[in-house]
């Protein structure tokens, strides 16, 4: 219980200690210091999930599907911190913030892993409501932290969509909540999720159907499921680049949780009506759809961050539609697919960072001959893109494949639709990162203090997984598969 | 149902309910920024006497709680700061007419529709009085939704976000007979930090671009008319 208090807990404490730090340099490293302890605290949560079974009480619930998501958000926000802090003090040099923003940023950035560690860890879905919306609540303004006018855009636009869509999400929660009244001995537990996934069969199916709308519309709002994306280029576009990466890389990830940890519910409540796939299809059409337009758009891109952020829609949208169809095999698939997405994505983030300062802008046109001016940053972006694409060996690769053979078990002719769209994006992601790569650099390009450690410890860790995914890994995640479709796949 | 076979507190509660879609619409047809805000505020004040009139039927004593939440946050405190804000930019006298008002009327009318149709199916739950009072909840969320798409300055906006808070609060309080105290004070905590955090983007915004009138916040679609 400690394990789990301290990794929630740490971030809290960071956020209230790192708003009152005026230096620099002092918050980069506190930063560094509660990162490495939430992700320390994490580890620990994790190996005595592993030896021990569930944890549940207090209001939070740890299993095996929640704690992988802990220590990959832990993880990648350790990482993110080390890149984060040469690199914000690069921009504040440039002085495009100044110190005070610096100090909210450091404090959100840190109350930003807060709320996701709580929501992860929360076993009452209201509090699982309030935490997401905190999260927006904490990265908003750190989207229009460079104040430009595009950057005031993209936060009120990201505040918004995200706030409309969250709200949808509550009135969800509350037809659950509602449903939950007419069912349990005790109503006053009728948000806490493991009384609920109890009593699920005894849950009114009606109600959990609307309800099930609801919750996808508006928790699919954050995870970028097209036609509510919108916000999402826009925000990863303009914010400081650690956001993106973790905007990306968790943010999205604990959305779809949230989604998950609902289908599981209203799956269990409609086995015995005339529907009971209906969730898990409309999963599949939303991340159908989000998996087909995100590929056709990364075509139109002319900024390098919103190219990668629809990229980050596309798997999302891959995600979405692997939990739908259900199953071992596609839940697997899906888990790890959530897994090496962050990692990849993360690593992208940070070397367009890197890219952007050397071009000195985020227009892809202008962004030339990256592996002459500075190969660390060239091959970064290279490795990285040919991992996200879905090239073997890297674990996308192995992701795809379990679902694409998923597909082809349970729906055989969505496969060569699925195929289509991934040739799509590979095409997209291709044709922009040549020149980049490869093309003529600008005169007078010079190369910048580049800190690639979590670059290469990511993609390093994508690669291994696509090799040999470790035993206790694979337990892990099938654990975490038999808990979601009740079905083991090792 | 017949209105007359309830309990006068609970046709009390109906009542109460029924006006928070009135004055949705109501905020809806509004031309003046001001008289929004005003709205917008007995909006909230009629939520916290519906959900303290619940609090007394049931003797919930959180439900009082929230009562109070609600009508300390939405009846006066987001009301003064949206007005205060007004003020600060200058635009009492600013009016944002809706283009077709008799079509978006229509349509709030139809969303009012919408929202019993979708509740239909909830036919074997004992209590005919929640399912009104979750269509009429849904109808006021998809009001402040419509008000939130048919409006370009961004006060109405926050004020179309905020009705349809006033749904879901409604919904919580009346069908659920409210949230767990621990979700109710999270959930208060959120919208407070929001309305802050409007106030801060409102001015951010009109000195950015000079006005408030979020149309012209489109320098981003931009980057992707490539052919």
């Amino acid at each position: 219980m400690s394990a789990l208090l301290m990794t929630v807990f740490v971030p809290l404490m960071g956020t209230l200690v790192l708003a009152g730090i005026r230096s620099l340099q002092l918050a980069g490293r506190l930063n560094l210091g509660f990162c490495a302890t939430t992700l320390a605290a994490a580890l620990g949560l994790a190996l005595r999930i592993l030896q021990g079974g569930d944890l549940t009480g207090h209001g939070f619930h740890v299993d095996a599907f929640n704690v992988y998501l802990v220590v990959l958000t832990a993880f990648v926000g350790l990482t993110t911190a080390i890149f984060s802090r040469p690199y914000m003090a690069h921009v504040c040099r440039e002085g495009r913030v100044t110190e005070r923003r610096m100090r909210l940023y450091h404090s959100m950035f840190q109350g930003f892993l807060f709320t996701m560690l709580l929501a992860l860890t929360t076993d009452n879905l209201g509090v699982l409501w309030v935490a997401v919306e905190g999260a927006t609540l904490a990265t908003v303004l750190l989207v229009s932290l460079y104040r430009t006018p595009e950057s005031i855009e993209a936060a009120w636009k990201y505040f918004i969509l995200c706030g409309v869509g969250i709200a949808l999400a509550l009135f969800g929660t509350v037809l659950v909540y509602f449903a939950a009244q007419h069912a349990l001995a005790d109503p006053s537990r009728g948000l806490s999720w493991t009384v609920l996934y109890g009593e699920a069969a005894r849950l009114h199916p009606t109600v959990m159907a609307i309800a099930f709308v609801f919750l996808l519309v508006g928790y699919g709002t954050k995870v970028g499921l097209v036609p509510l994306h919108n916000w999402l280029p826009d925000a990863h576009s303009e914010g400081p680049t650690p956001m993106s990466a973790v905007l990306s890389g968790l943010l999205l990830n604990v959305a779809l949780y949230a989604v998950v940890r609902f289908k599981m519910l209203v799956d269990g409540a409609l086995v015995a009506s005339d529907q009971p796939g209906i969730a898990g299809e409309l999963m599949m059409g939303f991340g159908l759809i989000s998996f087909l337009v995100a590929g056709l758009f990364l075509h139109r891109q002319r900024d390098i961050k919103r190219m990668f952020s629809y990229s980050s829609i596309e798997h999302m949208g891959l995600m979405t539609f692997a939990f739908g169809i259900g199953g071992p095999l596609a839940t697997f698939g899906a888990l790890l697919h959530m897994l090496v997405h962050s990692l990849t994505k993360s690593a992208i983030f940070v070397t367009v960072g890197h890219a952007s300062h050397i071009a000195g802008t985020q227009t892809i046109e202008q962004i030339r001959g990256l592996i002459r001016t500075q190969p660390a940053v060239g091959w970064g972006l290279l490795i990285g893109v040919a991992a996200i694409a879905g090239f073997p060996p890297f674990g996308v690769f192995t992701s795809e494949f379990l679902l694409l053979s998923a597909t082809m078990q349970s729906w055989p002719w969505l496969t060569s639709v699925l195929l289509f769209g991934l040739v799509v994006a590979f095409a997209g992601l291709f044709r922009h990162l040549h020149p980049m790569v490869y093309g003529k650099a600008p005169e007078g390009q010079q190369p910048v203090a580049a800190n690639m450690l979590p670059v290469m410890v990511h993609l390093g860790l994508v690669l291994w997984l696509g090799i040999a995914i470790p035993a206790f890994l694979a337990h892990w995640l099938d654990q975490a598969t038999w808990l979601i479709s009740g079905g083991h796949l090792l | 149902m017949i209105l007359t076979q309830l309990t006068l507190v609970e046709q009390a509660v109906f009542v109460l309910a029924a006006l928070v879609l009135f004055l949705s619409f109501s905020i809806l047809a509004q031309a003046r920024l001001v008289a929004g805000i005003h709205v917008f505020a007995w909006q909230g004040a009629v939520l916290a006497g519906a959900t303290g009139l619940v609090a007394l039927v049931d003797g919930e004593p959180h439900l009082l709680v929230s009562a109070g939440l609600t009508l300390a946050l939405k009846a006066l405190l987001i009301p003064w700061m949206l007005h205060r804000l007004v003020r600060r930019l200058e635009l009492e006298r600013h009016l944002d007419p809706l283009p077709r008002p008799a079509v978006a009327l229509m349509l709030g009318a139809a969303l009012v529709i919408f929202s019993y149709w979708v509740v239909v199916p909830i036919e074997r739950l004992e209590l005919a009085t929640t399912r009104n009072i979750l269509s009429l909840s849904l109808a006021v969320v998809l009001l402040g939704l419509l008000i939130m798409v048919t409006r370009r300055q961004a006060v109405t906006q926050v004020i179309g976000f905020m009705s349809m808070e006033n749904g879901l609060f409604l919904a919580a309080a009346t069908a659920t007979h409210g949230m767990p105290l621990v979700v109710e004070l999270g959930v208060a905590f959120d919208v407070l930090v929001a309305a802050v955090l409007f106030g801060v983007f409102f001015l951010q915004i009109s000195e950015s671009i000079e006005s408030l009138d979020v149309d012209r916040l489109n320098r981003l679609s931009a980057w992707e008319d490539e052919p």
